[in-house]
């Protein structure tokens, strides 16, 4: 016998999905919905219309105090007190050795005040780490992780849709930003951010408000074709729109320059931050030594490739690895992204297959992402 | 979902039909499984002509998320492939029981174990 695992965590939504007949699965703790109907459908949705979140499994944490800014310099590794009140920054905390320990969006609500949401996999982390960071600074790290649920609305239709239930001025937010305003009546930070690739609002509200905003955005979205959406269509967009994942493309052996992000890493901010000498020296590494490059790769077939797949050179030999694989919904072809040597990651690179379970596929590299909108 | 009563079932979710006067009879995957496993996006089939023997894998599906190994429910010879559903393999989500059939076997051994409809809906639903 082993132990009974614990009992996953529900959302303020779970009844919610359950009456829609989501297939729930478990995520990182959470008892969160897969799909509602088909995936596929719910991709289709997003890239055309607009669907409906329940992404309450996200870990919320608050920095609060006169030099909140400061600390978020010393933990992370972007320049936060630059940021301007309302605006949003993607960003990533580092361990000493340079390891991606998460990778994060971080509001800042006002001149003392930030919201850093990282993953649900990872909130503990990154919590204990802030919290640390954060010691010797004047600024307090809050635990928000139970004062908020989170509802994203993604898709061309998502402004019109959220316009009609709104007295926030969406017209006047822009992409990677966020305001405090009313959604249906109730208060949330109103944040024009997402991880589909398309136009999209992230709802931060009371876990008590969740239903009533769920219920409000449904009926608004009704008339042009809005859905509920779950994780399964949400890694499929996202990985179209070519958005590393935690656990696949980032993890605790990357740095942001071996995942092509070390524009994130700003070395010329004031003060010292944790990781920067390793940090220095991976961006001064990537710089002399030919590194593994973070590609994207196109089935020619329709085998689809899996993360930890080998990608294969046209003489068999083993040039890199499958980070992520799906078959895309707006390509109508299996697709992937794949660290490679980098003498093969240039785009349209002959030969190149992956080992489908002892097959191989022939693959086209191509450069990311796979999707981009129209503007 | 319903499982048609004039179908035999496996515990690996396939269902057989009842052999033609040729002694061949046709195999898919339930609604339930097609459910279980999401979006069907490729199958890899048994090629016709070779054999299949019961409850080993002789194909793929794959869905959005995850790869599962086929298995055949009998042993027998393949006589012929449903081209539609690799084509289209979404058939075995909308219509798992008929369009969505996968192959054909001319059955030459079969388990004990086969199931009943009745038995096996009461065995998908625990």
């Amino acid at each position: 016998m082993t132990d009974a695992p614990p009992t996953p965590r529900r959302t303020a939504l779970d009844a919610r999905h359950r009456a829609l007949g989501a297939t729930m699965t478990d995520f990182a703790g959470w008892d969160m919905p897969l799909r509602y109907g088909s995936e596929r459908d719910e991709h289709t949705a997003v890239r055309t219309r607009a669907g409906l979140f329940d992404l309450s499994h996200m870990g919320e944490i608050s920095l609060i105090g006169p030099q909140a800014g400061q600390a978020l310099d010393h933990a992370l590794v972007g320049h936060l007190s630059a940021l301007a009140v309302g605006r949003a920054r993607y960003t990533m905390i580092c361990d000493d050795e340079g390891g991606i320990l998460d990778d994060l969006i971080v509001y800042r609500l006002g001149d003392e005040e930030f919201l850093v949401v990282a993953n649900a996999a990872n909130a503990q982390v990154v919590l204990d780490a802030l919290t640390e960071r954060a010691g010797g600074f004047t600024a307090s790290v809050r635990d928000d992780r139970d004062a908020y649920a989170l509802i994203a609305v993604q898709g061309p239709e998502s402004a019109g849709i959220l316009r009609t239930l709104t007295d926030a001025d969406l017209d006047g937010l822009k992409y990677y930003a966020g305001l405090p305003g009313t959604v249906a009546g109730v208060p949330a930070l109103i944040a024009r951010t997402g991880y589909t690739g398309e136009d999209g609002f992230e709802l931060f509200l009371a876990p008590g408000d969740a239903e009533r905003v769920w219920e409000a955005l449904t009926e608004a979205g009704a008339p042009v074709g809005l859905v509920p959406c779950g994780l399964s269509c949400r890694d499929t967009l996202r990985l179209e729109a070519g958005m590393p994942l935690y656990g696949h493309e980032l993890s605790t052996d990357t740095t942001p320059f071996d995942a092509g992000l070390g524009r994130v890493v700003k070395f010329d901010k004031p003060g010292d931050f944790i990781g920067r000498q390793a940090l220095e020296a991976a961006s001064r590494r990537a710089d002399s030594v030919t590194p593994r490059t973070l590609v994207g790769l196109v089935a020619e077939g329709r085998r689809v490739p899996r993360a930890g797949y080998a990608v294969l050179a046209a003489d068999g030999s083993r040039i890199g690895q499958v980070t992520s694989g799906a078959p895309s919904p707006t390509l109508g072809k299996p697709i992937a992204m794949a660290y490679v040597d980098a003498e093969y990651a240039k785009p349209g690179t002959e030969g190149v297959s992956v080992d489908i379970r002892g097959s191989q596929e022939p693959y086209e590299v191509v450069a990311l992402p796979f999707y981009r909108r129209e503007r | 979902m319903s499982n048609p009563q004039q179908l035999r079932y496996s515990k690996e979710h396939e269902w057989l039909s009842a052999a033609d006067e040729d002694g061949v009879s046709t195999i898919g995957i339930t609604e339930f499984a097609a459910n279980a496993l999401g979006d069907v996006v490729y199958v890899q089939l048994p090629d016709v002509g070779s054999a299949v023997s019961a409850g080993e894998t002789c194909g793929e599906l794959e869905s959005t998320k995850s790869v599962s190994d086929l298995y055949a429910p009998v042993s027998g010879e393949v006589t012929e492939i449903n081209e539609d559903v690799v084509n289209d393999p979404a058939l075995v989500n909308s219509a798992p029981f008929e369009g969505g059939w996968l192959f054909k076997v001319r059955v030459t051994g079969e388990p004990e174990d086969l199931l009943s409809a009745d038995e096996y809906t009461a065995f998908a639903e625990n």
